[in-house]
């Protein structure tokens, strides 16, 4: 039953090329059922192979599906193979579950879209190439779903091509990432070169048999790592993520919040035995994550555009995900990075439908008491807040307490402190968002509020099951303080991922964890609560007392100015100075000045050639002269 | 009695050439259809070499051998696993090259499609020859045509342009000639008998001494062709003067007639010059990488955006050819085809482009997308494919030749890859300020999509760019033996010199004739030689 799993990307794939081939003539109706459809089909062949996979051995782990041989040049091989473990199981599943769902709010929110085929295409194309990232056996085929993300996400974000914003967000996106994949490739090489192969099955056993020294770990793992900074939006290269809001909502959901850019986040858990070999790039995960988690935290404070909070807060959350890989917890990271698909879906489709009510709006100064207009939309919205927050007991709460309880138990407590002070800045700014939008005054204009509706039941529909699964889905990976074997997620995934060292608390130590970053949690709540509901002139004053650090956090600590004063422009200027200084002078005119030198010279000899015969005669007398000369002496 | 298929190939389109002279010129549409006919017949014969080609062995195969002018030079000519494929995607290119120049070329038809059917010949005769004076006739008269291609039907400064390509082309091919004869006298002097015959230069082992004078001759004129860092000025200008189907073919061709030279000849023959350059090479090569995508970066012309991306591209499968080992190498030829259909594509979508508004400047474009959809979707793969997307061809030629490289130099390769980065960018911001973006040049409204006859002509290209990307195997597996062989000799015949070297002492400087067959006249003939020489 489980050897049909490689049909998972297969499907998508087939629903893509039609599309891009008849999807201009098919009628709307037919490609938003395909579409969709395509990807649940993917969606209960993953519930089949998880229930298949559950009935076989953890011996027989990984099942393997190798179609045909890919590349083969010398001791280059990669395979056309598929595999399916425990880990590519939730992340299948999660990419098709949440897939689908977002799929069916996207009928609903492209139905007026000129460009529907081609919308569906790009969004089927994508689960394909997650698919196959997720689901390849060996890491150059899953190079190819890790680029083909990145394309579909540029396609996606610059979809709306016609705005220069939009276009320039998605090349932007592309080429950070492509800074990433450079070295995401070159790590590749290494692995290729010091394993042998490129398969998942071989590398561990290299890792395992000793065959890989610290050093070379360490080199691969960074390598890699660098590129997972690239898709997952980390420090250095988080960059793109915020100006991929220009895309539509649903894809934010998608691609930008739920799936790609956590691929970074599996990527790590993949190489879960590398990274526990070489505690140097552990390091340098936990760190960059921890940094990044509260870096963004701090970014998202101050942004009105409501897509940018939630933009600012998936790097954060991911950041959390890295603390997890990067502290040895890599089933923690992954549990974290399974709710977050959930709740921060949830969160973009829910300001997706308050931008539908709102004409397209996306700056929350103009919005305001919107709850008694959006009745359905506000509760999922505040669940979603709610979960992200860390607050007992939906899934956020279980995921993030099982990342920092071990950041603690391991020792790392900055990066513990950190992920506690991300905590409050997270449950701060969700509810600084959720009291901008739907609480206060109304600011919107008397012309938008006359058209506030409720979206249709296509995107209503996938934000309620959104939000259930944001309430139950960390009831599979609940901590130990609740009982010994009620971590079923981590236990899950024990096949895969080294078992992390199990955190040597006391009881009483988790409980105490628990309860302060449940404190913080609803510490940053009550402050949202007091700045925006209580005492809105508390921001102003703040602003006004400090305003250097606002406009800091205003501008994003300028850093798209630095890399484009650093990066972009010398790179411009510097090609533009060599160009116009070296190549069309120095080069270009080292060769034009041949040939004119060459004409010169012609034409100087071409004095001589008069036609006058006492001429001729003369030159004839004089080299004559000159020739007994030369015999004389 | 076998027949000649190779013959056929190369000189049907010239015999076609030869029968259109007698159609007269204004019946275009019969003019246009008959080069079309002769083109794709010339392509449906080459597929049965795919067919019928051995890859088990690295012989030459198709051999045929006829005598000529005599003194050695003969008629030979074959191929191998490393020029079947050059063959195949200059014949599969043709009937493409000849439906986009359908419309845009308006005058002159009749001499324009003469002169691509003699191109066409000279082009296959360059892959084909295995006599080094056949090859150069070839190498010759194919400059020919293109002289005429860029200088008739070019755009404004197509004399300068013109000029600039057939000297610069000239000024390599004449030392190479030299060359060609240096060679031809040191085997007569070594072995007795008049040769111009490939395989008896391959058997010989030369002083490297005087393999480094060889060698930079037939090494300038071959990087002049790639080009190669810093003789690449001339490529820009020739692209952006030349019709598109001349860009097409120059970019997608006649560049990999360089990169062809070192494999077939520069590199087998004259092993320790190479040894002894490599480093030079090398840095050429990188500089040509990241210079030609910093340059590509900055134009304002979209044809010597691409022109420059060319000097990128071929920068690195340079780097593959120099980096020889298997992986580099087959990553290098398979780069090589990729890159003759994703920058000959692009060519053609420039063509596209220009044929509507007849300008080639980036900034007169802008968000041409909405108004040509399908257009932009082809435009779309294409550059995909040329910045090496895995699942097109692009990727499997680039990420063998970058792996080859890094398993010969890992920093050559680290600093090489910046090209994926490169290439990214500047494609991607072309794309953008052409493709993207509100109109805002009013021409742009009257843009009609592609024509049934420009869809026809970019299918097959968009097929073979996923298939090579999907399914590399039918291509790669026919390399194998041709690929290793090479590399096979060019070692055993480094260690046969540094083994000769050791054993007989040879100083520095060496007597011309004291080079002979090593693996023919044994350690006593040298020595009889070495008698001769003291007499």
């Amino acid at each position: 039953m489980t050897d049909i799993f490689w049909l998972i990307p297969f499907i998508p794939a087939m629903s893509t090329l039609i599309l891009a081939i008849f999807g201009q003539k098919l009628p709307k109706k037919y490609i938003s059922f395909q579409a969709c459809f395509a990807v649940f089909a993917s969606f209960i062949i993953s519930v089949i192979s998880l229930v298949g996979l559950l009935q076989t051995s953890h011996e027989s782990y990984p099942l393997v599906k190798n179609l045909f041989s890919w590349i083969h040049a010398g001791s280059f091989k990669a395979d056309l193979s598929f595999q399916l473990d425990p880990l590519s199981a939730v992340m299948a599943l999660v990419v098709t579950g949440v897939g689908f769902l977002i799929h069916v709010y996207s009928v609903g929110y492209m139905a007026n879209d000129k460009s529907y085929s081609r919308y569906f295409t790009y969004l089927n194309l994508f689960t394909f190439a997650m698919l196959i990232l997720v689901m390849s056996s060996n890491v150059v085929l899953m190079f190819v779903g890790w680029e083909g993300v990145g394309l579909c996400s540029y396609l996606l974000i610059g979809f709306w091509f016609e705005k220069h914003s939009a276009a320039n967000a998605g090349k932007k996106a592309f080429i950070v990432n492509r800074i990433g994949d450079a070295a995401f490739i070159i790590g590749i090489f290494f692995i290729l070169i010091y394993v042998g192969s490129g398969e998942f099955t071989a590398i561990n056993s290299a890792i395992s048999g000793g065959a890989i020294t610290q050093g070379v770990a360490t080199l691969i793992a960074v390598l890699l790592f660098v590129g997972a900074t690239g898709k997952s939006a980390q420090i250095p290269l988080y960059v793109w993520l915020p100006d991929a809001m220009e895309g539509p909502t649903p894809v934010s959901a998608l691609i930008h919040a739920a799936t790609m850019v956590t691929a970074g986040v599996y990527m790590v858990s993949r190489m879960n035995l590398l990274y526990t070999l070489s505690v140097d790039a552990a390091q340098v995960v936990a760190v960059v994550g921890a940094v990044t988690a509260i870096y963004a935290a701090t970014m998202a404070l101050t942004q009105n555009d409501i897509k940018r909070v939630l933009a600012y807060s998936t790097i954060s959350q991911i950041g959390y995900m890295f603390i997890g890989c990067g502290v040895g917890a890599y089933a923690a990271g992954m549990f974290h990075l399974y709710t977050h698909a959930f709740f921060k879906s949830l969160l973009f489709l829910a300001a997706g439908s308050v931008m539908h009510a709102l004409s397209g709006e996306l700056d929350m100064r103009k919005m305001g008491g919107l709850r008694k207009y959006l009745p359905l939309t506000y509760p999922t919205f505040l669940i979603g807040a709610i979960a992200i927050s860390g607050i007992p007991f939906l899934s956020g709460f279980f995921s993030k307490d099982a990342i920092l309880t071990h950041a603690f138990a391991s020792g790392q407590y900055f990066v513990w402190a950190l992920g506690i002070l991300g905590a409050v800045l997270t449950a701060f700014y969700m509810f600084r968002l959720i009291f901008l939008t739907f609480h206060g005054k109304e600011r919107m204009t008397p012309e938008v509020k006359k058209h506030i509706h409720e979206p249709p039941p296509a995107m209503t529909v996938p934000l309620v099951i959104l939000a259930f699964f944001s309430i139950v889905a960390g009831f599979i990976g609940l901590p130990v303080v609740f009982g010994k074997n009620l971590n079923w997620f981590g236990h899950f995934l024990e096949p895969v991922i080294k078992k992390s060292h199990e955190a040597h608390l006391t009881l009483g130590t988790e409980w105490l964890l628990i309860i302060i970053s449940v404190a913080v949690a609803l510490i940053g709540i009550l402050i949202a609560y007091i700045f925006y509901i209580k005492k809105p002139q508390i921001p102003h004053s703040l602003v006004a007392r400090f305003p250097f650090i606002y406009k800091l956090l205003y501008n994003k600590y300028y850093v798209d100015e630095i890399y484009n004063a650093t990066f972009v422009n010398p790179t411009i200027k510097g090609s533009e100075l060599i160009y116009d200084k070296f190549d069309l002078k120095v080069i270009d005119g080292a060769v034009n000045g041949t040939a004119s030198s060459a004409s010169f010279f012609g034409k100087i000899l071409s004095y001589f050639q008069t036609g006058l015969i006492k001429d001729y005669a003369l030159i004839f007398l004089l080299g004559a002269i000159l020739f007994i000369a030369y015999l004389l002496f | 009695m076998n027949i000649p298929v190779l013959s056929i190939i190369t000189f049907f389109p010239l015999a076609g050439a030869i029968l259109l002279i007698f159609i007269h010129k204004d019946r275009k549409e019969l003019i246009r259809f008959f080069t079309l006919g002769v083109v794709l017949i010339t392509f449906l014969v080459s597929l049965t070499l795919y067919f019928s080609f051995n890859a088990q062995t690295s012989d030459p195969q198709f051999v045929e051998k006829g005598a000529w002018i005599g003194y050695g030079i003969n008629y030979h000519i074959g191929i191998d696993g490393i020029s079947l494929f050059l063959v195949l995607l200059t014949t599969f290119l043709m009937p493409i090259i000849i439906l986009s120049s359908w419309t845009y070329i308006q005058k002159r038809v009749k001499e324009y499609l003469i002169f691509m059917l003699i191109l066409e010949t000279g082009i296959i005769g360059v892959f084909v020859s295995l006599n080094l004076f056949l090859f150069y006739v070839f190498w010759e008269a194919m400059l020919i045509p293109m002289y005429f291609l860029i200088g008739v039907w070019g755009g404004r400064r197509r004399i300068y342009a013109t000029i600039k390509y057939v000297l610069f082309t000239m000024f390599g091919s004449l030392l190479m000639l030299v060359a060609i004869f240096v060679l031809y006298s040191i085997f007569y002097k070594a072995t007795g008998t008049y040769s111009f015959n490939i395989f008896d230069y391959y058997k010989i082992i030369l002083n490297p001494q005087v393999q480094v004078w060889l060698f930079l001759a037939f090494a300038l004129a071959f990087a002049i062709k790639v080009p190669m860092f810093p003789f690449h000025t001339w490529l820009p200008d020739a692209h952006v003067e030349a019709p598109t189907a001349g860009s097409v073919i120059l970019a997608a061709v006649l560049l990999k007639m360089g990169a062809y030279g070192f494999l077939r000849f520069a590199i087998p023959l004259f092993p320790d010059a190479l040894e002894k350059f490599l480093p030079v090479l090398l840095i050429l090569c990188l500089i040509g990488i990241i210079y030609g995508g910093l340059m590509a970066l900055i134009q304002k012309d979209v044809k010597s955006l691409v022109a420059y991306s060319s000097v990128s591209h071929m920068g690195l499968i340079m780097l593959a050819v120099f980096a020889l080992n298997v992986e580099a190498v087959e990553g290098a030829i398979y780069q090589m085809l990729s890159h003759g259909l994703s920058t000959g594509a692009l060519f053609l979508c420039v063509g596209v482009l220009y044929e509507r508004a007849h300008t080639r400047l980036i900034k007169d474009y802008g968000g041409v997308s909405k108004q040509m959809p399908v257009f932009s979707a082809f435009f779309l793969i294409f550059m995909l494919s040329s910045i090496g997307l895995p699942g097109l061809n692009g990727f499997v030629g680039e990420v063998l030749c970058i792996f080859g490289v890094f398993k010969t130099s890992k920093i050559l390769a680290i600093l090489g890859v910046t090209t994926v980065i490169l290439s990214a960018a500047y494609l991607l911001w072309m794309f953008q300020r052409v493709m993207q973006g509100p109109i805002e040049n009013e021409k742009i409204f009257s843009f009609k999509d592609l024509n049934k006859r420009e869809i026809i002509y970019f299918v097959p290209i968009v097929i073979m760019m996923f298939w090579m990307g999907i399914y590399p195997k039918p291509f790669l597996r026919k390399m194998d033996a041709s690929v290793i062989h090479l590399i096979n000799q060019v070692k055993k015949k480094e260690a046969v010199f540094t083994r000769v070297q050791k054993e007989e002492n040879i100083p520095s400087v060496v007597d011309i004739k004291k080079i002979g067959d090593k693996e023919t006249n044994k350690k006593k003939d040298a020595n009889k030689e070495k008698e001769e020489e003291v007499k």
